[in-house]
């Protein structure tokens, strides 16, 4: 395909999108009457209903139907391919790492967010040391990966050979020898979720430091009058204030954590024990072609992040609601 | 409010001419003519095609930029001779958009299909056509039985072969050898006895490295490959690529032990780079460095790691650094591992039947060599001049590849179910490296064999 017909490609799709939108617009202008802002605001559903089917609820259907097939798809083997994930000893660590992840980056994360936050509320630097952490946000999750990864860097303890990374040569300078992070499970699984805390934290940081800004000043100083203490101001009135904000932070989080995909694909590709359902996935579905396999993993991916995303909704509804 | 506005204006057009940067990037790599070169070229060898003029062929293949030129260029007395147009498509996602093509009845004239597997896959659509009667007589004048088995489904020969690559090579460094008084082995056993020599003055003798990304894990196949074909022949190892005998059958356990001997022995690994473990964590590309730094002495790869050497190396039989061939068990046997490339056609139009039959001729390898200045490129085309080429480590392979001692044997792993090939097989002999039994490790591979 030459340059030119790529263009005019380019061009004529960019027409067809304003001639659909225009046609809505136009579709939707043509109602009058009392009943008119329900069919307007059908119309304007409409588009995103049949686009949604299209891209979400047909290929998740699918997905499901996949997984009760084998590699080829092109024989039933009913609940087989769900049978392995929970009983095949290397597919049970990948579950038991997407556990791991879960259940540790969000707190962790959260934690870490939210001691900065109030560490720094009201301190001389503060919207400096706020950029600082915030940092790491603007990093994908593959170049925080592949920096993480020189980090970990391993060198053999022998004379000539220099350390290239970060955290042996600490260790090296401080008389220890140098380790291989990655390569020991579970502890290596521990040394991605770093990864991941590293950039989550900020967001952390960064709700929870606005809905602290935002307890009314009253209530502290009512509390102070009252005697608080820190810790106590910490239990009593901080938290349970902002506590709407700490769930959809942890929520959100957990969610991002349990399609983590990119960090464990770019530092060990899966490898010593450290694949998660995420990265089982795309490797059994595009790499081993193995279809029935890699569509049981989604769909077990998919029925974890309900729950989270439900709670999320709920919570999310009741902090409007009030 | 001009200010935001100029700002927004200056924003869309950035913003359009990236697109458009992006649009040429990706119009850039397809379907151009073939590119001028000059490899030498009298039409009197041509003149059995007859005329073409007007006539086109299209090719597509995996190889692009810069790879594709030295190919282009060989086209062009083809070109200049018989008149016909050679259209070149160049797409890195070839492997897999080649089926799709053949599938939708949208197939290209001919295509370069980088393995035998693929070759399979591509004539069971039905739409490939077997090779004309002068390709087979060419294949049979200047290729071995073994490289025409691979271009043969089912009795039928459809694919001609057209580059190859020869991975039973060990890097070493000629001066050390010179220094040392070491010789090149010709002998497993020698290599083994050669092994514990510099493994006695204290030093680790090889060095390795098998991280490459999502693929970590592959260059132990291939020396599982290497001794599976040295131990128990080609016929076995035939079997065991096709799965006639099992994965965990004493033949395959008994050369992943024999790999064992040499990469999971403490005293002989990992020069340079650390203990057994750091095999895993050291990427393929900087595995055979040590031997530069002179803290190792052996590395097995294949004849592309010439380009892995920083710039300024040289790579020669006298030069910094060199390779010899993966010796076998004995003197009398010759066993190859590589790959290679085949020429598959889905039309028989007289002028793709001339292409085709070219592609397959001595004057081709002769004007491929020619125009690959660089070196990187070798066939098993036994016309093939190995004065031609230019580089040391290419005419080592070549005189490797075209001994009519060899055997030839592609890469096993290419040729096994995804399931295994890229993915258990990698995975298992990473587990391996880092500490799990041989035992286990092919009887894993073994069960995920699919059924």
């Amino acid at each position: 395909m030459s340059t030119s017909h790529k263009i005019t490609q380019a061009g004529l799709a960019i027409l067809l999108f304003l001639a659909v939108v225009g046609a809505i617009l136009f579709v939707a202008s043509r109602f009058s009457g009392r009943k008119a802002d329900r069919t307007t605001a059908a119309v304007f559903l409409l588009p995103t209903v049949l686009l949604l089917s299209i891209g979400l609820l047909y290929p998740a259907g699918r997905t499901l139907y996949l997984s009760f097939f084998n590699s080829s798809g092109s024989s039933f083997t009913g609940f087989d391919n769900y049978t392995k994930i929970f009983t095949d000893h290397d597919d049970r660590i990948v579950v038991r790492n997407t556990v791991l992840w879960v259940v540790i980056t969000p707190f962790v994360a959260t934690g870490i967010g939210l001691l900065y936050a109030i560490l720094v509320d009201k301190a001389r630097w503060e919207s400096a040391a706020k950029a600082l952490i915030f940092l790491p946000m603007s990093i994908s999750f593959v170049g925080a990966g592949v920096i993480w990864k020189f980090i970990y860097e391993y060198r053999p303890d022998q004379p000539g050979i220099k350390q290239i990374g970060l955290l042996n040569q600490i260790i090296v300078w401080l008389g220890g020898s140098p380790q291989q992070w990655l390569l020991n499970s579970p502890w290596n699984n521990l040394f991605l979720i770093a990864v991941m805390v590293w950039i989550q934290a900020g967001f952390a940081m960064t709700v929870l430091s606005a809905a602290i800004k935002a307890i009314p000043e009253d209530i502290v100083e009512a509390a102070r009058l009252d005697g608080v203490k820190a810790w106590g101001m910490f239990r009593y009135v901080t938290v349970p204030s902002i506590r709407p904000s700490l769930i959809v932070v942890l929520t959100t989080i957990g969610i991002a954590t349990l399609k983590v995909f990119d960090i464990v694909r770019t530092m060990t590709g899966g490898q010593f024990s450290t694949s998660v359902i995420a990265n089982e996935f795309y490797t059994q579905t595009f790499r081993a072609a193995n279809q029935g396999l890699g569509a049981a993993l989604a769909v077990i991916l998919f029925v974890l992040v309900i729950p989270i995303v439900g709670y999320n909704i709920r919570q999310l509804r009741a902090s409007e609601g009030r | 409010m001009t200010a935001p506005r100029t700002r927004r204006a200056a924003f869309a057009i950035s913003g359009s001419l990236l697109l458009a940067a992006g649009l040429v990037a990706c119009g850039g790599g397809s379907g151009s003519k073939t590119g001028s070169g000059n490899p030498t070229s009298n039409c009197a060898d041509y003149s059995k095609y007859g005329s073409l003029k007007g006539k086109k062929v299209t090719i597509y293949t995996g190889i692009v930029t810069p790879e594709d030129k030295p190919h282009k260029d060989s086209y062009k007395p083809f070109e200049d001779c018989t008149g016909a147009t050679i259209n070149y498509e160049g797409d890195k996602s070839f492997e897999a958009q080649v089926l799709v093509r053949a599938q939708a009845g949208n197939p290209p004239d001919l295509a370069i299909v980088p393995q035998p597997g693929l070759v399979k896959q591509l004539v069971a659509t039905g739409k490939a056509k077997p090779a004309p009667p002068e390709t087979v007589a060419n294949v049979d004048k200047f290729w071995s039985k073994d490289w025409k088995a691979y271009g043969t489904v089912n009795g039928t020969f459809y694919a001609a072969p057209l580059g190859a690559s020869l991975k039973s090579l060990v890097w070493y460094s000629p001066k050390e050898f010179k220094d040392k008084g070491y010789t090149v082995p010709t002998t497993l056993d020698e290599l083994k006895t050669l092994s514990d020599k510099i493994a006695a003055t204290g030093k680790k003798p090889w060095c390795a490295g098998i991280a490459s990304g999502d693929a970590t894990g592959w260059p132990v196949t291939d020396w599982m490959e290497d001794f599976m074909l040295r131990l128990s022949g080609p016929d076995e190892y035939d079997k065991w690529v096709n799965h006639k005998i099992a994965f965990n059958s004493p033949e395959p356990t008994a050369a992943l032990d024999a790999v064992g001997q040499y990469l999971k022995n403490p005293k002989y690994v990992n020069g340079g780079l650390g203990n057994v473990k750091s095999i895993a964590s050291t990427t393929f590309q900087d595995g055979g460095l040590p031997i530069l730094e002179g803290n190792c002495s052996l590395h097995r790869q294949a004849s592309f790691y010439a380009a892995n050497f920083p710039k300024g190396t040289n790579v020669a039989e006298d030069g910094d650094v060199f390779a010899f061939y993966l010796p076998g068990k004995d003197t009398t046997s010759k066993p190859a591992l590589g790959g290679g490339e085949f020429i598959l056609a889905f039309s028989s139009r007289p002028e793709v039947k001339a292409f085709q039959t070219y592609l397959s001729s001595d004057t081709w390898a002769n004007n491929k060599a020619a125009a690959s200045p660089a070196g990187g490129w070798v066939s098993a085309n036994t016309g093939l001049d190995a004065n031609k080429l230019s580089s040391p480590i290419d005419k080592l392979a070549q005189s490797v590849l075209a001994d009519p001692k060899a055997v030839f044997r592609f890469d096993g792993s290419d040729q096994m179910p995804a399931a295994v090939g890229s993915d258990s097989f990698w995975k298992q002999a990473t587990n391996w490296i880092t500490g799990q039994s041989t035992k286990d490790t092919v009887d894993k591979i073994e069960a995920s064999w699919p059924k």
